[in-house]
């Protein structure tokens, strides 16, 4: 029995956890610092992909990933001793595919040429608006015109340029989102990714609004007939939603987040970053320290990790479904069943495919356009304890 | 053994939080019944549920012993008994074991509803009453105009009243020695056949059941055989002792005492509040007068979330019901909420804490259904049936009259809310019955049904009055209404744990209340759900809760598989808190708030 991991593929993670301000609005782990030594980074994360490479040695690298944090604030020099290292540690598939996720100020543009030369071949770029108001209100640095001159570099620099935009934002209709996406697909090359906008506990949007303020944000109707307009437009230009919010042409999905998705192994390196790795046939999830000094201080101490779980079958199952139904392309039933050892319970199958929110087919089980926008009620049902 | 000079008994009685628990504390403290060491803030509410919720909810007796100004020795047994409505009978089974009252009346707010209640009980007990003055070490704190008070409004005689701060110990000596001059000795004759008041009881899991016992005549005394009057039943008597506020074993207990025993009994539903007991041998001849068992007047259907947990709230059920004679219960079957119990409560906070002990102290999650009184139903044929579940109304066609229980309300306000508590009562079909003022404030009297008052009549109170109305009821007789059973159907299903007995006059209004309760109570699924009343088929509101459209998380951290699977099994352990209709999940507490109406 080949091992589960292998209908995903392999990929890495690389998480830079540094911004030059916070905004208001997010939960990632990311810390304002300021005078980061590179080579003392560059080193830690070249001892903990060494680490990592003696554990899963000999596998097809399919993907590299960049993220943070800002992840365009890393000196090029680091991205690519990084990916050196990774290509010295694993055979690379042919079309290694190499993200960094950037932000769209100048100096960071002025990177990317560096970016290129390093081996990055695809950039995501949080732009996240296209009104400067809008901007501010986000918390963000740039201007819509400098999003456009960084956006141009990055066309020039590389093939694969997405990227992400947030919407259902304070006083935005439906109308409003609608036109600024319009805007957005003329800009895009092949992908996007649009998110509606999510308060999170611990983020000053959070507090504003359990005190009550952050008025104006669209209620659920609202939001649900934005979220329509974005399935609909984006089809309309030829880049259907491949993911709940991930838009892209057949072809050009970003293959490092499909390793995610369809619940392949991933090495997660930096701090707060997670993996996924099967090792004797059962998966393990590794998590990292969140301050970076916690996880450098680790990394000196042997290893960058601050827990490792094996997942039982019930929960690498789970998983599975969880990430899995959020792709257009859904799951695969009978690998569910290797996974756990049971079916997905057929009644309440049943039951979805008789609302319309799930559709079946052979062995895959998908969620249907209504029933994506509810997963969260659809992975309720389908969930056994 | 004390004689009966040296004796005095008394219970603390007063509104809802005018300081009883305390000024307790303080009587203890002063006469150093307990070590500093194990003084704590209201001592003797022991229950977690009391300590949580800072009430009283038993009565509980305590032996001081103090030595008064003239250098004699005095026994002191002081109850103190809780203030809530619901737990009246309390009161007032704890007064018939003692000669006086001191009646504490919070010198900021002045006399209120459960303090005249206090009142007309204590002078229906013959007791001595002495009034004190509590909490004057608040600026608030109007001595004065609260003294006047209790003249105008009790016409009992308050210039002497005792001014106490029983936070701080004032006034704490002077009440002591008004307890031993003004409170008269009690009586009873030493060499007379034993005649002891069963006054109250409750299951101890080391000791069995333990009886609460005041001697009227005769000696009590460890070993002896005695006999319980009212059924004959015998016991050898295990342990005599006194409470101070633990428990201390004597050999013997005098007329006048008050104290406990045990005799190995098993269940506290084999002691009867208010029995005599006296000697196998020899006994009295005929018993006290005895008092009326509390009777349940607010029914609900008490059924498990998770279904497979029935035993263990069969257990639970029978474990507190050993403790609580004042609860009822018996087995229920629902079409939709499988097997549970009808159980009876004295009012919906005795519903809400014997709930909320299950919950906790038993870990079972519980689906608590529509509270219902009960309705006296006469059938053509000249029977009346006892309904405590409208599920269980009879075809109308056989029904002749329907008759349901009614109270009479008691209601102090301050008269610039007058206005707004007439308007409550109307609302609530009241008929005013009287209304006289006490300088600024208006006591209002009411007859009302019992079902428009139980479930949220105080809460409405308190909110339409900023909380500075009070109010008491008890229950009066039945009388024959215009009633008629409403169903709540959600998807076409009927729900028969949310079916009511309404008037007929307030059924369209009730029932759109309730639609739209349940309609913000019951969460979104994938579909549209229909939410109707109606009235033998008949649907008389309606509302739709429309279809989930979006519930997704947008944003993907990265591969953190982990923070998404904990928070669907967040999201899943919700669901288990609900129960299914049909493919409808209700949440458990909407049974009883869809029942709140907000006006
Ligand atoms: N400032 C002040 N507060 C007091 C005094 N006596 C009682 N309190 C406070 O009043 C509140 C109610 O006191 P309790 O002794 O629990 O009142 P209770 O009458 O036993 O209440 P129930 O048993 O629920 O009817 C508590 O917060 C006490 O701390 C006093 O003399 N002065
Ligand atoms: C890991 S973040 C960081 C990328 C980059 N630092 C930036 O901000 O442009 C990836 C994306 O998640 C989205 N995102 C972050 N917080 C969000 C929130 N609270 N609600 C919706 N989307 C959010 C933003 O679109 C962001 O570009
Ligand atoms: S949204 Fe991007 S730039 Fe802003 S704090 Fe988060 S990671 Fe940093
Ligand atoms: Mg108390």
């Amino acid at each position: 029995m080949t091992d589960d991991w292998r209908n995903g593929g392999f990929g890495l993670y690389v998480h830079w956890p540094f911004c030059e301000a916070k905004c208001p609005y997010c939960d990632f782990n990311s810390h304002v610092t300021r005078n980061i030594d590179q080579s003392a980074w560059t080193n830690a994360y070249l001892k903990e992909l060494a680490r990592y490479a003696e554990e899963v040695p000999g596998r097809v690298l399919n993907t590299i990933f960049f993220g943070g944090g800002t992840p365009s604030l890393m000196a090029p020099d680091t991205v690519g001793a990084v990916i050196d290292a990774a290509r010295g540690h694993w055979p690379c598939a042919n079309d290694l595919e190499i993200t960094l996720e950037a932000n769209p100020g100048s100096v960071e543009a002025g990177r990317f040429a560096g970016y290129r030369d390093a081996g990055v071949n695809r950039i995501s770029m949080g732009i996240q608006a296209l009104n400067d108001t809008d901007l501010r209100r986000l918390g963000r640095l740039h201007s819509v015109a400098d999003a456009q001159a960084a956006f141009d570099i990055a066309r020039h620099c590389f093939d694969r340029v997405s990227f992400d935009l947030i919407y259902a934002r304070q006083d935005q209709t439906p109308a409003d989102w609608q036109a600024e996406l319009s805007q957005a697909l003329s800009m895009a090359v092949d992908h996007l990714s649009l998110y509606q906008l999510t308060i999170e506990d611990g983020t000053a949007f959070g507090d504003r609004f359990r005190r009550g303020g952050l008025r104006g944000l669209p209620d659920d109707d609202n939001a649900a007939d934005m979220y329509r307009i974005t399935q609909d437009l984006c089809e309309a230009h030829g880049m259907p939603a491949y993911e709940v919010s991930n838009h892209a042409a057949p072809g050009a999905e970003s293959r490092h987040n499909l390793i995610y998705w369809r619940y392949g192994d991933y090495v997660g390196i930096g701090p707060g970053a997670h993996g996924r790795l099967t090792l004797n046939g059962r998966r393990l999830a590794t998590e990292t320290p969140l301050v970076p000094g916690r996880w450098m201080e680790a990394v000196a101490g042997g290893a960058g990790e601050l827990s490792r779980e094996r997942l039982d079958p019930q929960d690498a199952a789970s998983e599975y479904l969880m990430m899995g139904m959020r792709l257009a392309e859904g799951i695969d039933m009978e690998r569910y069943r290797a996974l756990f050892g049971r079916d997905l319970p057929s009644d309440s199958r049943a039951y979805l495919v008789d609302l319309g929110m799930v559709e079946e087919d052979g062995p895959i089980l998908r969620a249907t356009r209504d029933g994506r926008a509810v997963l969260n009620a659809i992975l309720r049902e389908l969930l056994t304890d | 053994m004390t004689d009966l000079a040296h004796i005095r008994n008394f219970s603390i009685v007063a509104h809802i939080d005018h300081g009883k628990s305390t000024l307790a504390d303080r009587l203890i403290q002063a006469t150093n019944t307990v070590s500093e060491r194990d003084m704590k803030e209201q001592l003797l509410d022991a229950m977690d549920i009391e300590r949580e919720r800072g009430i009283t909810i038993k009565a509980n007796t305590v032996r001081i012993d103090y030595v008064a100004d003239d250098g004699e020795t005095y026994v002191l047994n002081l109850i103190d008994t809780p203030g809530h409505v619901d737990f009246a009978y309390e009161v007032s089974r704890s007064m018939r074991a003692v000669e006086g009252s001191l009646l504490v009346v919070d010198s900021t707010q002045g006399v209120e509803a459960q303090t005249l209640a206090n009142v007309y009980q204590a002078i229906d007990a013959d007791h001595e009453i002495v009034p004190v003055l509590n909490k004057i070490d608040l600026p608030a704190s109007d001595c004065d105009r609260v003294a006047e008070q209790i003249e105008d409004v009790i016409g009992i005689e308050a210039t002497d009243a005792i001014q106490v701060s029983a936070k701080t110990g004032i006034g704490i000596r002077e009440t002591l020695e008004a307890i031993i001059h003004r409170l008269p000795p009690p009586q009873g004759t030493l060499d007379a056949p034993l005649k002891a008041m069963l006054v109250d009881s409750w299951y101890d899991a080391y000791l069995g059941v333990i009886v609460l016992v005041r001697i009227m005549d005769g000696t009590l005394k460890k070993g002896m055989r005695v006999k319980f009057m009212s059924n004959g039943t015998l016991h050898n008597v295990d342990r005599v002792g006194v409470f101070r506020p633990g428990m201390q074993m004597v050999d013997s207990l005098g007329p006048g005492e008050i104290g406990f025993l045990t005799a190995s009994i098993k269940q506290v539903r084999d002691t009867r509040v208010g029995d005599t007991i006296t000697t196998d041998k020899h006994g009295a001849e005929t018993p006290l007068p005895g008092f009326n068992p509390s009777v349940p007047v607010v029914f609900c259907g008490l059924f498990p979330v998770d279904s497979a947990e029935f035993e263990d709230l069969r257990d639970a059920i029978e474990k507190l019901a050993l403790n609580d004679a004042s609860f009822s219960y018996e087995m229920e079957t629902s079409a939709a909420l499988g097997f549970g119990f009808r159980c009876g409560f004295l009012g919906l906070l005795h519903l809400e804490v014997i709930r909320d002990r299950i919950e906790r102290e038993y870990d079972i999650d519980l689906i608590t259904t529509a509270p219902s009184v009960i309705y006296h139903v006469y059938m053509r044929d000249g029977e009346m049936r006892e309904l405590h579940n409208p599920a269980d109304m009879p075809d109308l066609t056989h029904v002749d009259h329907i008759e349901e229980p009614r109270i009479k309300a008691t209601i102090l306000v301050p008269d610039e809310f007058l206005g707004d508590v007439l308007k409550l009562c109307q609302d609530r079909r009241g008929i005013q019955e009287d209304l006289t003022y006490a300088g600024q404030r208006a006591m209002v009297v009411y007859d009302l049904p019992l079902n428009e008052v139980v479930f949220d009549f105080y809460d409405r109170l308190k909110s339409v009055t900023k909380g500075y109305a009070s109010f008491d009821y008890h229950l009066t007789g039945y009388r024959a209404d215009n009633l008629v059973k409403m169903q709540v159907l959600v998807n076409d299903e009927p729900v028969d744990a949310l079916s009511t007995m309404v008037h007929r006059d307030r059924a369209e209004m009730r029932g759109r209340a309730m639609c739209e309760k349940l309609k913000d109570l019951i969460p979104r699924h994938m579909f549209k759900i229909p939410i109707q009343a109606a009235i033998g088929g008949k649907v008389i509101a309606r509302e739709t809760l429309s279809a989930l459209r979006k519930d997704v998380t947008a944003k993907c951290y990265g591969g953190d598989a982990t923070r998404k699977r904990k928070l669907l099994d967040k999201q899943k352990a919700g669901k288990k808190k609900m129960r299914q209709f049909g493919k409808v999940d209700i949440p458990q507490e909407a049974f009883i708030s869809a029942l709140k109406m907000d006006s």
